[in-house]
């Protein structure tokens, strides 16, 4: 599968050599997930591709049993919904997991996305592996934004006719598009029936690029804290069982989490507004989406002009795509660049600050705010990723990642256990 | 693109291992766009959707002044207002380089019907129901985006960069209207 992975699997008993002169598939399993060498200065950062792994197979899985139950017909969908939480049996522990797996879901993926930019793990050889990331958080943004449709409350069905009508500001095809999605002349039965067929579909377009995305990361190796490549076998530790371990335990902190939310909180992120049944006659008062859309929502929100504000929400998106190239520094790691590490910062509170600016109505200082910090987002990569990295004089990098493991100097043996900061490392930068 | 002697042969037009390339290329072309077609044909609006939107009969007789009266033609919903002497009197008074969207007061109405305001009822930024007496336009005022209209629905604050639009309807009698339908010029 790739350079690095340096297969040393051999098999033992005679079955296992028949099935590997004919499918090699454990010799791939083993170079990619057990030998496969990972840096061993990775932090826990890195452990979040492992988690969004199991919070795609989570939702797949729940939601599979939710189809089993559910029935997308605008008539019964929110009685259908009902009847999950009320008669299926666990029915509830279902649909909870499922819509806070969600918010799980992209809390994870923000976290994978804010590493990724801090340290640099777009630029070259990784800018391929960086956009079949952007690729799959279009597709998570697509999904998420289907099946919160899916329950056919009041949110859902406002949710649909506004990101519908976001469709229709396309100039010359919006009105086509917009009506092959609607099945009809407004948001109706057509189209629930086929937003539930499109959102059981795209999870699977989501595996698929996944396993593009863990092959590209396996060909050109993970980047890591210090953003220096693995130069001797010092510098890395055996994926088996470092980076595993790691990332089941970090999988399993942050199942402490999502099963908080699902016993404790399971509609903290939900809006009261979607336990009332769809109306097309009245819009809920304060219509906003799901928390992980709300940046992007306040981007819409910030411009006076229709088609303007599409655009630059739509932007504000696919300008990640740009990042490899807009970025001129050769450094990677924001550790070792003390001007972009300050600006990368009031990046996140920018995304942090849009976010809050999402979720309060459109009036007054709001909307001022929402358009300071809009301009603000799009400076961050047009502006600061260029300049900054053409003026900026980066600090001396160090000379392995051994060295930022043990300090100047001094020797460990590769592949010691007990190494003092993270030595073990995990697959990350999947998913 | 050829090894064989009679290709190599050929003349700068090409050979015919070149013809039958492109040929069975536009073929395949031809062809996936022949079976993609059904496949995006059948999310268009299918019969039933269309059937049912037949023209729809609204009696006005039960409207009183000021009142916004919310019907739905194919599935979207429409605004029937009837307008009090002041809407009127200042909703003619607007001038239009005021307005986002300019449009005169006479064509927002039928003729000889100024009291009646019909219009679809979605935003024209991003289809939210924007809620009737409110706002600074005696109109109404969207809860999503902000946008505001006045009493004829003429957009007066943006996002929405468009008025109201107004169906296809006509007066039957002076109380009856039918919405979907332009022809008949009853009652002028």
């Amino acid at each position: 599968m790739s350079a690095h992975a340096t297969s040393t699997y051999i098999p033992k008993s005679r079955l296992a050599k028949w099935f590997e002169s004919r499918l090699p598939l454990v010799g791939l399993v083993h170079s990619s997930f057990v030998a496969f060498p990972v840096p061993r200065n990775l932090n826990y950062f890195w452990t979040f591709g492992a988690i969004l792994i199991a919070f795609l197979g989570i939702q797949i899985v729940t939601g599979v049993w939710l189809a089993m139950h559910y029935d997308p017909n605008a008539s019964n969908a929110f009685e259908s919904v009902e009847h999950i939480m009320r008669d299926v049996n666990y029915g509830w522990l279902l649909r909870y997991a499922h819509a806070n797996g969600a918010s799980m879901f992209f809390v994870a993926v923000y976290m994978h996305m804010f590493r990724a930019l801090y340290y640099g793990s777009y630029k070259a050889p990784r800018e391929v592996l960086y956009l079949l990331g952007v690729i799959i958080y279009l597709l998570m943004m697509a999904t998420a934004f289907l099946g919160y449709t899916l329950p056919w409350g009041q949110m859902s069905f406002w949710g649909a006719t506004v990101i519908t009508n976001i469709l229709a500001a396309i100039p010359i095809v919006g009105d086509t598009i917009q009506s092959l999605l609607w099945g009809g002349y407004s948001v109706g039965n057509p189209t629930i029936n086929r937003f539930f067929s499109l959102h059981f579909l795209l999870p699977w377009m989501i595996a698929g690029v996944v396993v593009l995305h863990v092959w590209a990361l396996h060909v050109t190796g993970q980047n890591n804290p210090a953003g220096i490549p693995i130069k001797s076998s010092k510098d890395a530790v055996p994926f088996t069982p470092y980076a595993t371990i790691k990332d089941v335990f970090a999988t399993v902190v942050f199942m402490i989490l999502f099963a908080w939310l699902i016993f404790y909180q399971p509609n903290y992120l939900n809006h009261a507004d979607n336990y009332v049944a769809a109306n097309p006659a009245v819009t809920p008062a304060h219509i906003v989406p799901e928390w992980y859309f709300l940046p992007f929502y306040a981007i819409l929100r910030a411009v006076p002009d229709k088609l303007g504000g599409v655009v630059l929400m739509f932007g504000a998106v696919l300008i990640l795509a740009f990042a490899p190239w807009l970025d001129t520094s050769r450094v990677r790691s924001a550790n070792y660049r003390p001007i972009y590490r300050q600006f990368f910062w009031v990046f996140v509170l920018t995304c942090i600050g849009l976010g809050y600016l999402g979720a309060m109505p459109p009036e007054g200082g709001y909307v001022l705010a929402s358009r300071l910090l809009t301009a603000y987002y799009f400076a961050h990569f047009i502006i600061v990723m260029p300049l900054v990295g053409l003026f900026e004089t980066p600090n001396r990098l160090p000379a392995s990642i051994l060295e930022t493991v043990t300090g100047p100097g001094k020797q460990v043996s590769a592949g010691g256990s007990g190494l003092p900061s993270g030595a073990a490392a995990e697959p990350a930068k999947r998913a | 693109m050829a090894n064989t002697s009679a290709t190599a042969a050929a003349g700068p037009e090409g050979t015919k291992r070149d013809f039958l390339f492109l040929a069975t290329g536009a073929g395949l072309a031809v062809g996936a766009a022949a079976v993609a077609w059904p496949f995006v044909a059948s999310m268009a609006p299918d019969a039933a959707t269309i059937a049912a939107g037949a023209p729809l009969e609204v009696d006005l007789t039960p409207i009183t002044d000021g009142q916004i009266v919310n019907v739905f033609w194919r599935g979207k919903l429409i605004f029937v207002r009837k307008l009090t002497e002041k809407e009127i009197t200042d909703m003619k008074a607007v001038p239009l380089p005021e307005m986002i969207d300019p449009a005169p007061f006479d064509s927002r109405v039928k003729a000889g019907h100024d009291q009646w305001l019909v219009s679809y009822g979605n935003c024209t930024h991003l289809g939210c129901v924007p809620i009737g007496h409110q706002g600074n336009y005696e109109g109404w005022s969207c809860p999503c985006h902000g946008s505001q209209f006045d009493a004829v629905g003429r957009v007066r604050r943006g996002p929405a960069p468009i008025n109201l639009p107004i169906p296809p309807y006509a007066f039957e009698t002076d109380t009856k209207i039918k919405i979907g339908e332009e022809s008949g010029k009853a009652a002028a």
